[in-house]
């Protein structure tokens, strides 16, 4: 790629411009103006210090916008949910908000509305997190409502119990649509019903209709403290600032020492051969469908490789599936693929939302795609491939909350101080024979799991004919467990 | 201008329990010599920049047969020009590290890319072309081809989504046949069948004149150097002939409308509708926080008394959406398994009777303004894409005149007194003229 030449012609155009500026001649169209050399993105400068009782606080000072964004991060997850009781941690975190301290959830919800700020608590796979966002101005009168959801929960009976009245109901609502089915139907199928990542994050019917306030102080006893916890503040302040409003909320919090204890994953098999499943969605207008197997974790050292060949796959617009399934034959209003990488090996998924009376004409055009990534990549591909998830960078560090996300991976996932400095030339350095190696190892049409969600008389006919695989017949009920009974 | 000039300033006086800081984006604007607005804004926290176009058409000049028209013609936008081949317009922006989209809406349509800053040029080039010379490649091959993606759009998003057509019959029910709200944007099967290559060019020459549009460039920009790279680019695209402005009748509910679908669904959900003034007309604003009062976070009436004290309902949602003609206010809430929307309907009237009857309390109106006026910090904080900064200025323009209208903005919040909001509701949401839509389960009662 030629990188000097546009410098050359913005100086011209200002020059063209300041002498005749009302002149206006047609601009040559033929060829269209070459990128330039990327513009240098200033990393984030982190101040790394601790309070007294041992966590970390990591500050990124940003002052054009009077926010700060200040995240209690848990370095344990749904992931670690113990066998049996799949949902406890997410129905905990969600109980933080439900009293804390003196308090009521009414309470709560209120002080913070009132400062105009927005707390939550949420839970991921692999991490936790109470995130506060707030004028910086009210910082000092959120903070002490934030510690208390972080330090002093009350877990009252009747929020759990009408807590978990909703999350029956979410998950009855879940059987609704088509595209939550397909996904988590995917993830069940690869996973199986024992293995954490094969269950949605909220868990099943039968777990949340037994979850006890035990349940809930137990893996909160177990996960939140301290050793397995940091602060994370970005925004428009100062480190010298926050460090004596941090301590004072939080410097006190002490429990149990130790090492928090992981709840090892099982190794989840990859399929063998490629199996096919079909859920019946009577009378939908279009069929969702996920395509793929076991994929990687973040630790993987083909994370580079990776982006770039499922950039080109189906992780842009000008993707592959996306071109094809969209663009050329208008099967679908988009499809696209991705690597859910997590501690463990996520799920590897394409997908696409097409019209039923094309399902099986997707699925052939989804295959053919999945052989045609396993041959060399053209240049002109890879380079735009390579530009799109380089020179895009550092876009993603543009608010509060951006680089707030980007410091939580940098913890959970013990990526090295330099991480983001090299992202863009780890990019760079991608070859072709990179791609078509990890293409090769990563995308094996052969062994895939095929899920689609769909009107099964109009859809199964065709693709039995097919012949993709053999073929199972489930239903909701087979993903969901039996539709969950709620009484109020 | 320095980049380190504040885009907030701090003020020197700070009340109790005020918020500290006045909202400022400081700006350059120009207007072409074919009528195109150019607004140039400096942010240069991150090397980006974002050319940020909207067109002041949407669904609402649509004519009967052929709705949803605007939006597919939206599609179109992004199939090559005259100097830029099909398939080029995402291709070049990918290789330059760009990003694209745009989206349709009644009363206007936008268009964003967002890319590094010294791709800036590239992103005029395609934006000029595609506003100057869009018809060079047009063809009926390429209208079909998005034909085909619309219809999985309207299939993905409506047909296929839960309680997802309910939306469509909502409009149909609140605005008479032949308002331009009555249709959906994203229109009828019928229509999108028969949308023509005519269709497109007539529509084109109609609406996506330069003087029909604004453009916005914010970010990573020195404006002197922006502001001659639009001047290159969007100089030689040829001036259209100016729109009339778009006429309505007025309109008003006559009584209540009432209607039941049915969904593959496994609850019902009610829907109450109201016909309320335009955006920005004396009571938009205040009806935005009468949405706060009754549905905004857990102490808000509606949600309290529904999902948190007597646990009848999943959830409840209230909005003022407020658009440039006429807007609608809607409340919409989904019955617990054991409940019906009869009992939601009576404790929702119950409320809006009560807001009717008495002015919010001073600690209601504080908790609703306070949330409002954090909201405009929250916009200040993105540059591009829908909803950023660039975006935020083109509706300004396009709905006052004026790009930085952010603080008379919060301004309209900040003047409403308890009995304004009381007033509002008294008004304009009368329980003898509204839409009353349900949706049941396929196969229930």
């Amino acid at each position: 790629m030629t990188l000097r030449r546009y410098a050359l012609t913005l100086i011209a155009a200002v020059v063209i411009a300041t002498a005749a500026p009302a002149a206006q001649q047609a601009p040559d169209r033929t060829h269209p103006p070459q990128p330039g050399p990327p513009s240098e993105l200033a990393q984030p400068k982190i101040e790394k210090r601790q309070l007294s009782n041992g966590m970390p606080v990591w500050t990124v000072e940003m002052h054009k916008v009077p926010v700060v964004q200040v995240n209690l991060q848990i370095f344990s997850g749904t992931a670690d949910d113990p066998a049996g009781k799949f949902g406890v941690a997410s129905l905990m975190n969600a109980m933080l908000e439900e009293g804390a301290g003196s308090r009521s959830a009414l309470e709560i919800a209120d002080a913070v509305d009132l400062l105009g700020a927005d707390l939550g608590a949420g839970v991921g796979i692999d991490g936790a997190g109470v995130r506060l966002h707030v004028p910086v101005a009210r910082l000092a009168d959120a903070l002490p409502i934030m510690a208390d959801e972080v330090m002093r929960p009350t877990f009252p009976k009747d929020e759990l119990e009408r807590q978990r009245r909703e999350r029956l109901t979410n998950l009855l609502q879940a059987r609704d649509d088509p595209a939550t089915i397909a996904a988590l139907g995917f993830s069940r199928m690869l996973y199986g019903p024992t293995h954490r990542y094969g269950t949605a994050m909220l868990g099943t019917g039968a777990t949340i209709a037994a979850l006890t306030p035990e349940d809930l102080r137990a893996i909160y006893a177990a996960t939140f403290r301290p050793s397995n916890a940091a602060l994370l503040v970005v925004g428009d302040v100062t480190a010298d600032r926050v460090m004596p409003m941090l301590e004072s909320n939080f410097g006190g919090w002490k429990t149990q020492a130790g090492a928090v204890a992981h709840a090892a994953l099982a190794a989840a098999p990859e399929p063998a051969t490629r199996q096919i499943y079909l859920i019946d969605k009577p009378d939908a207008a279009q069929s969702q469908i996920r395509i793929g197997w076991i994929g990687v974790p973040r630790s993987t050292p083909d994370y580079f490789p990776i982006q770039v060949m499922n950039t080109i796959l189906g992780g842009s617009f000008s993707s592959r599936l996306n071109m094809n399934l969209r663009e050329k034959h208008g099967y679908a209003y988009g499809a696209g693929s991705g690597f859910d990488m997590r501690a463990g090996a996520g799920p590897f998924a394409a997908s696409a939302g097409v019209q039923t009376d094309k399902t099986a004409e997707s699925l052939k055009e989804f295959f053919n795609e999945f052989n045609a990534i396993l041959q060399p990549v053209p240049a002109d591909e890879l380079a735009r491939a390579k530009n799109y998830v380089a020179l895009r960078f550092p876009g993603g560090f543009e608010t509060t909350g951006d680089i707030s996300r980007k410091l939580e991976d940098q913890l959970l996932y013990h990526l090295p101080d330099d991480y983001y400095s090299t992202y863009v030339q780890h990019i760079q350095a991608v070859t072709s024979a990179d791609v078509q190696r990890v293409a090769q190892k990563y995308i094996q049409p052969a062994r895939f799991v095929v899920v689609v969600v769909g009107d099964l008389k109009k859809i199964e006919p065709g693709v039995r004919a097919m012949n993709l695989g053999p073929i199972k017949v489930v239903t909701i009920d087979d993903i969901f467990g039996p539709a969950p009974a709620i009484h109020n | 201008m320095k980049p380190a000039a504040a885009l907030l300033v701090l003020a020197l006086a700070t009340p109790a329990f005020a918020q500290t800081a006045k909202i400022e984006v400081p700006y350059t604007q120009f207007t072409l010599p074919n009528g195109l607005r150019v607004i140039l804004h400096e942010d240069h926290r991150v090397p980006m920049v974002t050319v940020n176009v909207w067109y002041h058409v949407g669904s609402a000049r649509e004519r009967t047969g052929r709705t949803g028209f605007a939006h597919l013609f939206e599609h179109l936008m992004f199939m090559g020009s005259g100097h830029v081949k099909p398939g080029q317009f995402d291709e070049w922006l990918e290789a330059a590290g760009g990003d694209n989209n745009g989206s349709t809406e009644n009363d206007r349509t936008n268009y964003w890319i967002n890319i590094p800053s010294s791709s800036l040029e590239l992103a005029l080039f395609l934006e000029s072309d595609r506003m100057g010379y869009l018809l060079d490649t047009m063809t009926p091959q390429t209208v079909d081809a998005q034909r085909d993606v619309v219809k999985n759009e309207r299939r993905q998003s409506y047909e296929n989504r839960p309680y997802g057509m309910a939306d469509i019959a909502l409009g149909e029910m609140l605005y008479p046949e032949g308002h331009p709200y009555h249709w959906p944007v994203i229109g009828y099967m019928p229509d999108l069948t028969a949308a023509s290559y005519d269709d497109v060019v007539a529509y084109f020459k109609t609406y996506y004149a330069p003087s029909n549009a604004s453009l916005v460039v914010a970010g990573d920009l020195d404006t002197a150097k922006a502001r001659a790279l639009v001047e290159k680019w969007f100089g030689d695209v040829k001036a259209g002939a100016p729109v009339d402005p778009i006429t309505v009748p007025g309109v008003a509910l006559h009584g209540v409308q009432q209607k039941t679908m049915t969904d593959k669904v496994q609850l019902p959900r009610l829907s109450l509708a109201w016909l309320t003034p335009p955006h920005l007309a004396p009571a938009d604003a205040a009806l935005d926080i009468v949405s706060d009062i009754l549905a905004g976070g857990k102490n808000s009436r509606l949600y309290k008394r529904l999902v948190y004290d007597m646990q009848i309902a999943q959830d409840v949602s209230a909005a003022q959406n407020s658009q440039a003609l006429s807007s609608h206010f809607l409340i919409e809430a989904t019955p617990r398994p054991g409940h019906t929307v009869d009992e939601l309907k009576k404790v929702i009237d119950e409320e809006i009777a009560k807001l009717q009857r008495e002015s919010p309390s001073q600690h209601e109106m504080e908790r609703s303004f306070n949330q409002i006026e954090a909201s405009f910090y929250n916009r200040m904080e993105r540059t591009g894409g829908f909803g950023g900064k660039a975006d935020q200025l083109n509706a300004y323009i396009t709905q006052t005149g004026d790009p930085d209208w952010f603080n008379e903005d919060l301004g309209r919040y900040r003047a409403l007194s308890a009995s304004d909001v009381q007033a509002a509701a008294a008004q304009f949401l009368p329980k003898d003229r509204r839409v009353e839509l349900t949706v049941m389960p396929e196969g229930s009662k």
